[in-house]
């Protein structure tokens, strides 16, 4: 029988662990571990030079492997949290369905495996970003941050938007502009994302214990706040148009997507009791998924078939 | 409790065989990573 570690549930009492392929595979994040991939992809994509197409899906495999390392150290170290939140409750380690220290270990298996592969298939230095990525998503953000802080989600953040740079380092063995504008996109847009999220969930954070911003500073506070990241987001979503970086077409879906992205979020201020409130919250949650995908999407089909070609005269090359 | 021990069985032998797939895999892109970067090599001798 698996041993409980410290870090378990009262439910968790009752793992038996030795679960199934498919709860292995929950344990990896699916959803975030297919953003994580299509952010990197982009960065991939839009950085200059060409790399072998074999190459690339290697690299992307690690990637994809190194966050799926990072989302199984987390649903270890939350198995407490998530037993007590509806949203995380179903998840394998809460279940029972696999022991905390089987995750413990399946996560650090992979992690390292992921890290040393990438080093390996692509370069040193994707690999270090790789590592570093992890280690700060499991002990700064999950160790650290989640419980300490309403500002968790803006710092760790910084785990998210990490892919796009490690494809960008990837493909050229470095960092540059376009990928820490990459890398800037989508540290602003998590806040926004995460606390639209937040609001539809307060009860089950403030029951869990988790200082998220509207169990700290009210619902109010975090309507404020998501309306202050985004009219940050909307005009930094250009940023790539301004280096060269993105053309006509990536500007267009830029300007029209952060304006909608605007939108949704004045109607999360705006609108603050009743089921309108809930209604705006879920609706700038779903969009702000779809805003992040059509932006990148956008980068990746103007990159990918080279209908590039910038809309401004770079003031800065990338 | 029969049962039990042949579902634990069964989730057990599909680990199993999920591992064996993954490190085939592994054996596999490193197979081929391998050829792509000698590809190069191979194709443009240092002496020529």
């Amino acid at each position: 029988m698996a041993k409980v570690s410290l870090h378990a549930n009262p439910e968790a009492l009752l793992v038996t662990g030795g679960g199934d392929v498919a709860e292995y595979f929950a344990l990896m994040k699916p959803r975030v571990m297919f953003l994580v991939v299509f952010t990197a992809l982009v960065g991939l994509v839009a950085a200059p030079g060409t790399m072998h197409p074999v190459l690339a899906i290697a690299a992307l495999v690690c990637i994809a492997v190194g966050a799926g390392a990072a989302g199984a150290l987390n649903m270890w170290y939350d198995a407490d949290i998530d037993a007590r939140m509806a949203r995380t409750a179903a998840r394998p380690v809460p279940r029972g369905k696999i022991s905390p220290d089987e995750a413990r270990a399946f996560g650090t298996v992979l992690a390292a495996g992921s890290v040393i592969c990438l080093g390996l298939m692509a370069n040193w230095f994707a690999a270090g970003l790789l590592a570093l990525t992890i280690a700060f998503y499991v002990f700064v953000y999950t160790m650290w941050l989640k419980r300490l802080t309403p500002q968790n989600i803006v710092i760790g953040g910084a785990a998210g938007a990490f892919p796009p740079m490690i494809g960008w380092a990837a493909a050229t063995g470095t960092i540059s502009l376009g990928s820490f504008v990459l890398f800037l996109i989508i540290f602003v847009w998590t806040p926004p994302h995460f606390w639209a999220l937040a609001i539809l969930r307060t009860r089950d954070y403030a029951r869990a214990g988790v200082p998220m911003l509207p169990v700290v500073h009210g619902e109010d506070e975090t309507r404020r706040q998501i309306l202050i990241y985004s009219l940050i987001l909307a005009p930094l979503g250009l940023l790539p148009s301004l280096i060269g970086l993105g053309g006509i077409l990536y500007t267009v879906a830029a300007a029209v997507l952060g304006a909608l992205f605007l939108l949704f979020a004045f109607a999360c201020y705006r609108e603050r009791v009743g089921p309108g409130a809930e209604r705006a919250a879920k609706n700038l949650f779903a969009y702000s998924i779809l805003y992040l995908f059509l932006l990148f999407a956008a980068l990746l089909v103007e990159q990918g078939f080279g209908l590039g070609g910038s809309a401004f005269p770079p003031f800065w090359t990338s | 409790m029969a049962n039990e021990e042949d579902e634990r069985q069964r989730r057990q032998r599909m680990r199993s065989l999920a591992i064996a797939w993954a490190l085939a895999g592994l054996v596999l892109l490193f197979f081929v990573v391998t050829i792509v970067r000698l590809g190069a090599n191979v194709a443009h001798p240092l002496v020529r």
